[in-house]
Formats: structure tokens, C-alpha cells, sequence
């Protein structure tokens, strides 16, 4: 198991290789579709102007990410009455919709770890070569689990995209999660693919 | 009738919280096929914990707690009309207490209704009147990871040299489980539609993951496709998360309905490993949760 703090050196991830159990610590952000969609549109490619208070949370949101890292996760939360909020639930979700976003993402504010469940294509895998980050695989429907690893909850962003597609930041505590694509090129996932690829043409063939 | 409101909370609760019995004994059976030490041994160490710790501190067992999907069975002359209003008092309860995530989006706004109610088909409500003096009310949560994988086929199929028998339904079924990879929290369980129109075969192929894990098909030539497709979709070696492994599917439910003379559809409906499937009977006296 190796254990990381965040911001994420370098050397620590240049470390890091497919298959490494690893657990985080520090202060990460939550980000899914709506979330890398408004980050893309409006601050890399910049072909929507900011509106509201998109450049504050821009201004707040970027130091976070610089070393850091993104969980793709649309919480279950308590407290929404009350503004005391507590994670009660908190997997990941499905990361390849965020694959058109992104790589762009990484280089633009220097993201070392993406963590979500099912892995992610080419254009991530690029990123992760040239920031240098990794992708971290937590374990999809372990939402109670991975919950207690979620110490405080000190803020949120864009509450108005709705509970699940809101930026959370969070102070996590031994975070789980699997090394699936590394910084050297290497993807499980796509070594998984093209193996269950050639079971499935033996079987068609059958 | 009386007010089912109460009862109906308790079933949300129970479907978001609580694994059914069958399910956890299939990932528990999963557990132990794989190798020790390997990614795919991790991940189901780490469903079993989850869903032990969910039922324990009653929060949900995962984030996305999905569609909620009723099957209501009632007797005659009772109200549709108030059944769905209690229904729906019941989820936005739920989503006030965190058994549920708000999950109902107006696709054309983007808004979150925030208490998970949106038009009439969010939650999606099914009625049946039945004979007796029984309700009968089935409850599915099924996240959004599993459904985006679901798949639809029309046979003929030629890339895949897929006819219109039983033969052709095999291979689009491995085709479906190939593409999903890990991505609908594999392993999962496999409800499949042979036949009906493009939106009936779909509703086949949820209902069919309402069968209990270990109820074969009582079509013997069904039986054994489902048998088969789980032997074969667990060759493609997926596993767990799609960390390589043993096993990819948990189980495979066919149901057959008829076609049309020129559509032979095959629907393919994906659960996660999170089958979250519930049934609660209210008879005039007892209340019984399975």
C-alpha cells in the first residue's frame, strides 16, 4: 500500500505503476459531467464567457487543483438543511464521460490524480504521461466504505448543478484505490479489454 | 385501502440499505473464486464490507441510488390514483432522510427537482391489478453506471453473425457483456428480453432481474442458455471492476415474449453487483418485507 498526500510530487508519480493499492490523503475536490463540462467551456477552450461567480470559484477551486486531486462522485449528502454537511454515501461514478474533458483538464490546472470507476481512454492516458498524473480506480458501489474516509466536508461549489454534479471539497483520510493507468503509458483497462476481446471472438467463433 | 405511505419508506430504506440475502450470498460465493492477493479479491473485500457496513448504519450501499423502479400488484377497485401519490410522498421522504440521492434532472433546464420526483415516470411506477386481497409491491434501484451498459440488439445481426434462434441471442448477449467491460460495476446480473417491441423488450428485460439468483428458468431450453451465457460471459475474464478476474456476471435471467413477424429484438438490461431489489406484502393484518 502506498500512501499519498496531496499535492502529489512528482517523483510519487512517476512511482506509481498499474496495479499499486494506494490510499490518499488531504484535500481533493469532487467533479463530474457538469462540473468538467463548465471548467472546459469556460476556462480551457473559452468559448463560454464566466457568468456569476464562475471566475471566484475559479480563483478558489485552482489552487486546490494544482498538485491535486479530482473524484469523480456525485455524494449522497446530510445536512442539506442545515449547511452541516456529512457524506453518507460516496462512490464513484462511471469516468469515461468525462474522457472528451479530461485531458484538458489535467495539463490546464496541473491535476495529478483522477479517481473514478471503469477507467478512461487514449486522450487521459496521454495526460497522465505528460503532466504526470495517474488514474485511481476506488471500488465502485462501495459508497458506505468509502464514505469513512471522507473526514469533513470544508466547502462547496455550484450547489445549483444540483447535490451529485456540485464541486465538494473534502478532507480525505486513507482513501482506497487502485492504480489502474500510470504515468508510463499503461493501462489495465485496455490490457483487460483486448484480452476479453480475443475470449469473445474464440466464443463467437464457437 | 389504508395509508401505505409509512410502509412504502420502509421498503425504499430497506431496498437502499439492505442487500437482499440471495444477492450477498452470490458475492460472497464470488469472493471465494478469486485469487487471493489479486485486484479482483480486493474488490469484492470490499463490496462484502460495504454492504455489511450499509445494512449496519442504515446509509445507502451506493451513491447512485438510481431510478426507482415500482412494480405495484393490488386488488381489485383499489386507487392507482392514491397508491402513486403515497409512492411518491414516500421517495421525496426518503431522499429527505439520505436513503436516497436526488437524482430526477429536467433534461431541458438541467435543474435537480431535489427531492427525486419529476414527471410521472420519475419514479417509475408499474400497476397490475391481481386477484386476492393482497398488495404486492416490487422495488428496483438501478444506478445509472449499469443502465448506460444496457444494450439493444436486432436480429439479424451480421457483424457478429448472430441469426434469429437462440444461437444468435447468445452471441449478442456476450457481445453486450464485452462492451460493458467493468464500467456497470461488473460483477453484475443480466436481465434479457428475447422478443417484443423496442420499448416492451426493454421493460422484459428489468423484470426479469426481479427472479432470485438461484431460480432457473422453468423452460428447460431457457434453463440451459442461462447457464451457458454465465459460464461464457465469466470466460471473457472482465471480473470484478474490470480488474480482470473470475467472475463478470453473478447471474443471467432470460425472458421470452412475442415478436412481430419481421422484429426479433434482444434487450439486455445490466445490474450492478448492487442488485438493490426489495418486495413488500401487505395483507389486511401483516406486513411482510423480503
Amino acid at each position: 500500500m502506498q500512501k499519498l498526500s496531496i499535492p502529489i510530487p512528482d517523483k510519487a508519480i512517476r512511482r506509481l505503476k498499474v496495479g499499486d493499492p494506494v490510499s490518499l490523503s488531504g484535500v481533493m475536490l469532487t467533479g463530474r459531467d457538469a462540473a468538467h463540462k463548465w471548467m472546459v467551456e469556460t476556462f480551457v477552450k473559452r468559448s463560454r464567457s464566466p457568468q456569476g461567480d464562475d471566475q471566484e470559484i475559479y480563483q478558489a477551486i485552482k489552487p486546490l487543483l494544482d498538485g491535486g486531486a479530482i473524484y469523480h462522485c456525485g455524494p449522497v449528502v446530510a445536512g442539506l438543511e442545515t449547511g452541516e454537511y456529512r457524506f453518507v454515501a460516496a462512490g464513484p461514478t462511471t469516468s469515461i464521460r468525462e474522457e472528451p474533458y479530461q485531458g484538458d483538464v489535467m495539463q490546464h490546472f496541473n491535476l495529478k490524480a483522477v479517481i473514478g470507476k471503469g477507467g478512461m481512454g487514449p486522450k487521459t492516458l496521454a495526460a497522465c504521461k505528460d503532466v504526470p498524473g495517474v488514474y485511481l480506480h476506488a471500488i465502485g458501489g462501495a459508497a458506505t466504505l468509502i464514505a469513512q474516509s471522507v473526514k469533513k466536508v470544508l466547502g462547496v461549489h455550484k450547489l445549483d448543478f444540483g447535490v451529485p454534479e456540485a464541486l465538494w471539497v473534502l478532507e480525505v483520510e486513507d482513501f482506497p484505490a487502485v492504480v489502474t493507468m500510470d504515468s508510463h503509458g499503461n493501462s489495465l483497462h485496455a490490457e483487460i479489454e483486448a484480452k476479453s476481446k480475443a475470449a469473445l471472438e474464440a466464443l463467437l467463433a464457437g | 385501502m389504508r395509508d401505505h405511505t409509512a410502509d412504502f419508506l420502509e421498503l425504499v430504506r430497506l431496498a437502499a440499505t439492505d442487500l437482499p440475502p440471495d444477492v450477498e450470498a452470490s458475492l460472497v460465493a464470488a469472493r471465494e473464486r478469486e485469487a487471493p492477493g489479486s485486484a479482483a479479491r480486493g474488490a469484492m473485500d470490499s463490496i462484502l464490507k460495504n454492504v455489511a457496513m450499509a445494512r449496519q448504519k442504515g446509509t445507502p450501499i451506493c451513491q447512485d441510488t438510481g431510478t426507482p423502479i415500482f412494480y405495484v400488484r393490488h386488488p381489485e377497485g383499489w386507487s392507482t390514483r392514491k397508491l402513486r401519490q403515497q409512492i411518491r410522498a414516500a421517495v421525496a421522504e426518503a431522499t429527505r432522510l439520505a436513503y436516497l440521492r436526488p437524482n430526477a434532472v429536467d433534461s431541458l433546464s438541467g435543474k435537480n427537482s431535489g427531492n427525486n420526483l419529476g414527471d410521472q415516470a420519475f419514479p417509475t411506477v408499474h400497476f397490475e391489478e391481481v386477484e386476492g386481497d393482497k398488495l404486492v409491491v416490487d422495488l428496483l434501484l438501478k444506478g445509472g453506471g449499469c443502465e448506460n451498459v444496457g444494450a439493444q440488439y436486432a436480429l439479424p445481426n451480421a457483424a457478429l453473425g448472430a441469426g434469429r434462434d437462440l444461437g444468435g441471442v447468445r452471441k449478442v448477449v456476450l457481445d453486450a457483456v464485452y462492451k460493458a467491460q467493468g464500467k456497470g460495476c461488473a460483477p453484475g446480473v443480466l436481465g434479457v428480453a428475447i422478443g417484443g417491441d423496442r420499448g416492451s423488450s426493454y421493460y422484459g428485460s428489468k423484470e426479469a432481474l426481479f427472479r432470485k439468483m438461484d431460480d432457473p428458468h422453468p423452460d428447460p431450453q431457457l434453463a440451459e442458455l442461462e447457464g451457458r451465457l454465465m459460464t461464457e460471459a465469466n470466460q471473457l475474464g472482465i471480473g470484478p471492476m474490470g480488474f480482470g478476474g473470475e467472475t463478470t456476471v453473478l447471474g443471467v435471467k432470460l425472458q421470452s415474449m412475442h415478436r412481430l413477424p419481421a422484429s426479433y429484438f434482444v434487450s439486455v438490461s445490466y445490474m450492478c453487483w448492487a442488485h438493490r431489489r426489495r418486495r413488500m406484502i401487505a395483507g389486511s393484518e401483516h406486513l411482510v418485507y423480503q
